[in-house]
């Protein structure tokens, strides 16, 4: 008998039903709310347009070979992230648990988000949209107070849906209402992940399509509106002159790579699922160079939007300063223009200059109404709300903005589930008889009930905290042991032959000299740059505290010590794990094998994980 | 619209409806209203007599209820609003927004959720069907694996199960075994 051909074997693991899911599942992953929110704000305070040469550089030589190293990890190992990493060697398995640590976490806080995105939602059926009106105060004679002194667009986020504390360690109640949406949130990401891959792989189709169509309506919509120029011109500027600030430099680099959701161990789910014979090197390419030019489209019709605020803004201040002045001076309506405005109070100026003082008229300064810039849920919520009630049809737009938030972030959440799903479906502790469907549906049970502190009055505060501690030190350090761990403890060179054996080609120059020194040495750097920026000043956060005397602006306050102490906690768990379980390994080893003879790690490789 | 004399016979006539409205009695006349300090910017001041006694003018209290009550009316008929039409001093009640007896979210939030439960639901059970049908494949496989032979054939000391039947080549010689004999 002959040897029998090269049968593939059935290993029973699912796959994807096409490669374009398997792609469209990556890109939504990479694209999320960071993509709206957070590029086009640092767009914006680094210097426009000038700001994309330190972000493709760090494109370059960080994010994407990080990316195909992850990709071609997990086609190759074809195991969640634990599996995959205990595969390569069991010294290095704590890699694998912290990849899944930060996923718990980070699921847990980013569905949050979607829950505040989903009450938005459900209320942008009203008319008029709720955030656009004050609620009169109890003996009816003004308006609420609270609401009064900020805007109605402050007071609906800050007041009728956080319900927030003045201080992160008062507590406050649970809100019914959060607790609502987030029961569907997690309902919807229950119904989406509930077979793994299976199930997302549809739902995908939707979540990660839709939001470019959306981009692309408010694209239009928002070059039609009046100042949308202006904003372009103001995010698109280059001033060269900032990248003299390291600054810059160093929110590129964290940029991108909390941008391609690296390090999280959902892409080496995603990229397990695959056949093993995929041109890797070609995905990670394509998501990445993807993942970038959506920020860039995203960014645009955000700015467009700014413009259009800053400009509806500045001609508010002129009307208002127009009326008084017409009403002191008794002139006829329609006597002073915005046009002629300058003019006017020139020579109303030098004429009667204390009929004018006494007026006490702002100063309406069209430049620093476009400076007041916001990133994150600011944007979203404050920013963006009060933009668009002032577009006509504002229901539709509301609507369709939060649906395109909603679908970004779950996107996203996919990747974290399947980060947290795939290594536990793969654990041999959990038995193969238990259905899938039960998995997930404990995942998501459990996650909800952990994350109902986040619908606390203080819940944005620890949400921030989470945000800022355990969704970006970790992953720095979990990055850095992935590629040390790939290309000096299994050896870059057998890493090498199991790429070509997937893609058909050697690993050429460019990922030999970015896995072996560059992007070691660049996170290596950043990491460092990101503790020393961190421990510089004591760690503060700005609380809304309507009982403050600068009220509406925001109080300044730092964080008690038992909170420093949970911060500190957030940042060092997933990262601790590395250590400890290589400590452990070791001390498994040198307690089975009584010879002083080093035993060394079992061979493995590619070829040999199938068959 | 411009403001000219017939506007302010309009004014005029507003505010005597609305003295009218607010005492209950009919005496006041659009005569009773004077206007006086007009400035360009349509700005100026009125008073309200009273006829019935002797040329006194009416308290500003007064006029002021009685304004505040009609505000609506004397808003409309000039096409303008609270913003647009002041009365200074006067302040104005602000009619609260009109809340619906559920609010609208709690609808669109039902019917969301409704939704979500019942694809869950049918997500589940279409598994729980799935899982039976292939265990029922399966014991039906196992039944007729029973029936058939279980003891194990040996050809030249290895079992047969371990040689790959499947990917051996066929001896051409023997192929068409079956046609060579006649059947019977």
């Amino acid at each position: 008998l002959s040897v029998p051909p090269e049968i593939p074997k059935e290993d029973g693991r699912p796959k994807w039903d096409n490669k374009f899911q398997y792609i469209l599942s990556c890109i939504g992953f990479a694209v999320g709310l960071g993509n709206v929110w957070r590029f086009p704000y640092l767009c914006q305070i680094h210097g426009g347009g000038a700001f994309l040469i330190p972000y493709f550089i760090a494109l370059l030589f960080e994010g994407i070979p990080l990316l195909y190293l992850e990709l071609a990890l997990g086609q190759c190992l074809r195991k969640g992230s634990i599996g995959a990493w205990n595969t390569i060697s069991p010294y290095l398995g704590g890699v694998g648990v912290g990849s899944w640590m930060v996923s718990v976490l980070v699921s847990l806080y980013y569905n949050t988000v979607l829950t505040w995105v989903m009450w938005y939602f459900i209320n942008s059926f009203q008319e008029p949209l709720p955030w656009s009106v004050c609620p009169l105060n109890e003996n009816r004679t003004g308006l609420n107070k609270e609401c009064y002194e900020s805007t109605a667009v402050n007071y609906f986020w800050y007041r009728k849906t956080l319900n927030i504390t003045p201080d992160v360690t008062e507590s406050g109640t649970l809100q019914w209402w959060l607790i609502l949406c987030l029961a569907t949130c997690w309902a919807i990401v229950y119904l989406c992940t509930i077979r793994g891959i299976e199930t997302t792989g549809k739902a995908i189709y939707v979540t990660a399509i839709f939001p470019y169509l959306v981009l692309t309506i408010f694209l239009i919509q928002g070059l039609t509106l009046p100042g949308a120029t202006d904003g372009l011109a103001y995010l698109f500027t280059p001033n060269l002159s900032t990248l003299k600030n390291p600054r810059v430099w160093l929110d590129a680099a964290t940029q991108i790579f909390f941008s391609l959701s690296l390090a999280f161990g959902g892409l080496i789910a995603f990229s397990s699922y695959n056949p093993p014979k995929n041109d890797c090197e070609k995905d990670a390419v394509t998501v990445a160079i993807v993942n970038s030019l959506t920020s860039l489209y995203a960014s645009i019709p955000v700015f467009s939007v700014l413009g259009f605020k800053a400009t509806t803004g500045y001609w508010d201040c002129l009307d208002r300063n127009i009326i008084s002045i017409i009403n002191e001076f008794d002139l006829p309506e329609e006597s002073i223009l915005r046009q002629n405005y300058t003019t006017w109070i020139s020579f109303l100026n030098s004429s009667h200059p204390e009929k004018i003082a006494g007026l006490k008229l702002k100063s309406c300064d069209f430049q620093e109404f476009l400076d007041q810039s916001v990133s994150g849920t600011g944007l979203a919520f404050i920013i963006f709300t009060q933009a668009i009630i002032l577009m006509p049809g504002s229901q539709a737009w509301a609507i369709l903005f939060f649906i395109m938030l909603f679908s970004l972030g779950l996107s996203s959440m996919f990747g974290n589930i399947e980060g947290v799903f795939t290594p536990l479906l793969e654990l041999r502790i959990i038995s193969k008889s238990i259905p899938k469907e039960l998995l997930s549906g404990i995942i998501c049970l459990i996650s909800f009930l952990i994350a109902l502190c986040f619908t606390l009055g203080s819940g944005s505060y620890w949400i921030d905290i989470f945000d800022r501690y355990a969704g970006s030190l970790p992953l720095l350090v979990i990055a850095f042991f992935e590629v040390i761990g790939v290309v000096y403890v299994y050896k870059i060179k057998r890493f090498s032959e199991d790429v070509k054996q997937m893609t058909g080609r050697k690993l050429n120059l460019y990922w030999q000299i970015t896995w072996r020194f560059i992007s070691p040495l660049l996170l290596l750097i950043v990491f460092m740059a990101f503790v020393i920026l961190q421990i510089q000043k004591s760690p503060s956060y700005a609380a809304w505290n309507p009982k403050y005397e600068g009220f509406p602006m925001k109080e300044e306050k730092v964080y008690p010590p038992w909170v420093l102490a949970i911060c500190v906690l957030l940042a060092i768990l997933p990262c601790v794990f590395v250590p400890l379980v290589a400590l452990l390994q070791l001390i498994k080893r040198m307690r089975r094998s009584k010879e002083p003879s080093f035993v060394p790690p079992e061979v493995f490789s590619c070829q040999g994980a199938n068959g | 619209y411009t403001w000219d004399a017939n506007e302010e016979y309009l004014f005029k006539a507003m505010v005597a409806f609305a003295m009218r409205k607010y005492s209950r009695k009919s005496t006041t006349q659009i005569s009773n209203v004077l206007l006086c300090n007009v400035t360009d910017r349509v700005s100026f001041w009125f008073v309200v007599t009273d006829s019935s006694k002797n040329v006194t003018t009416v308290p500003g209290s007064e006029v002021e209820a009685a304004i505040r009550m009609n505000r609506n009316r004397i808003n409309s008929a000039f096409l303008l609003s609270e913003k647009t039409l002041q009365f200074l001093k006067i302040t104005s009640t602000l009619s609260p927004p009109v809340e619906p007896s559920t609010p609208v979210w709690l609808i669109v939030f039902g019917v969301v959720l409704c939704l979500i439960v019942a694809a869950i639901v049918f997500l589940i059970v279409a598994g729980i069907q799935q899982r039976k049908k292939k265990n029922k494949e399966s014991t039906e496989r196992e039944n007729l694996e029973e029936k058939g032979e279980v003891t194990v054939t040996v050809e030249n000391g290895s079992p047969c199960e371990a040689l790959d039947l499947k990917a051996g080549h066929v001896n051409g010689v023997f192929a068409a075994d079956d046609e060579r004999f006649t059947s019977l």
